[in-house]
């Protein structure tokens, strides 16, 4: 997967050179370990800041929403699929595409790294399958497949669903993964022990909004959280406001979160939101065998009621 | 949201017409005894700032 990044330099600069694309849209090296920063190029000569390693977890599709310029961008199974829930929406149109996608064998869990660590870690490097960790007076290998991000870990969509332009061949997708698991926990629990549950799960949430900002289904103008008349939902850390919020927000993704974890990546705090969104997902696949973003050709499951529904 | 911890019988949902006067009458019975059932609320509370 290191192997990409000349692949995706090469193809940006061909791109930007000949005028295909007004700007490309990839990630460059951040100032901390594990955190790689989503940047627009617009010159061919800046293409070489370009990365790609397994700290591309942010979901790119993000940046697109009501852009009018033609964009080249970086996109992973994930991704693709909301470029395609994108398109769904009328919210950037193919034309205006060119895409480059990525075959992706998952991107690591920077906040289980951190956690597995008392001092600061200082460089994070990559060789193959392996994660090397280093700091003042520490080094530490571990094993790619150990630390991976909760959703790449039970991911069924790592080719690109939609592109212009593979930059390597396609990876083998994953068979026989149970992806509701942890949901089929939590619906075990009786009442009061979800209760409990979901308010220690939330409770540290400081209403940063940053899963919300990093989360491409997130572009409504004002956002609910934001409207003052009326207030819907107050704007502290009251457990009962917390709640509110992420499980509304939860249920605007429903049949349109790809589960791509930016969101999970995104949080300082390092709440594991999928555990309630992923309920979600699977009502919506198991009542309308729905899954979000895989053909811009096929309409979700409500907009429309088929003559064959009872009601 | 039963997977969240609102017990069933607390929430219910209804689609009715202002012209249809029985069916509501019917509904808000039938509501507020399972509500009643149900107990007092205990999460998603909101519990006002204690002031100084």
């Amino acid at each position: 997967m290191l192997g990409y990044v000349k692949k995706i330099r090469e193809i940006s600069e061909r791109l930007l050179k000949e005028g295909i694309v007004d700007m490309v849209i990839g990630f460059h090296a951040g100032t901390v370990p594990m955190m790689n920063e989503p940047c627009l190029v617009k010159n061919p000569g800046e293409t070489d800041n370009l990365v790609w390693d397994s700290n591309c977890g942010i979901n790119l599709a993000n940046y697109l929403t009501g852009r009018k310029e033609k964009i080249g961008i970086v996109a992973k199974g994930c991704d693709s699929r909301n470029i395609v829930n994108h398109i769904t929406e009328n919210k950037i149109k193919r034309e205006q595409l060119f895409i480059i996608g990525v075959p992706c064998k998952g991107m690591i869990d920077r906040h289980r790294i951190v956690s597995m660590f008392d001092k600061e870690i200082e460089k994070v490097a990559e060789q193959e399958e392996k994660i090397i960790v280093s700091g003042e007076g520490f080094e530490e290998t571990l094993k790619k497949a150990a630390v991976l991000q909760d959703n790449c870990a039970i991911c069924i969509h790592r080719n690109p669903v939609i592109y212009d332009e593979l930059v390597a061949d396609p990876v083998e997708e994953q068979k026989d993964v149970d992806r509701y698991e942890d949901v089929r926990r939590i619906e075990a629990m009786p009442t009061e022990t979800r209760q409990r549950f979901f308010e220690g799960l939330l409770s540290p949430c400081i209403r940063c909004y940053a899963c919300r900002d990093a989360c491409p289904l997130c572009y409504c103008p004002t956002c609910f959280v934001d409207e003052s008349r009326p207030q819907w939902v107050g704007k502290g850390i009251d457990t009962a406001d917390i709640m509110t919020f992420h499980f509304l927000r939860a249920f605007h993704g429903a049949g349109r979160c790809t589960d791509c974890g930016a969101c999970e990546r995104a949080c300082p705090l390092g709440i594991k939101m999928r555990t309630f969104s992923m309920k979600l997902e699977k009502d919506c696949f198991e009542m309308y065998g729905w899954e979000a973003g895989l053909s811009p050709d096929e309409r979700p499951p409500l907009e429309t009621i088929p003559r064959t529904d009872k009601g | 949201m039963e997977h969240i911890g609102i017990e069933p019988g607390r929430l219910h949902l209804s689609w009715i017409s202002s012209a249809e006067a029985n069916r509501f009458t019917e509904a808000v019975r039938e509501v507020t005894s399972a509500v009643k059932a149900a107990g007092p609320n205990k999460t998603l509370v909101k519990t006002r700032a204690g002031i100084a």
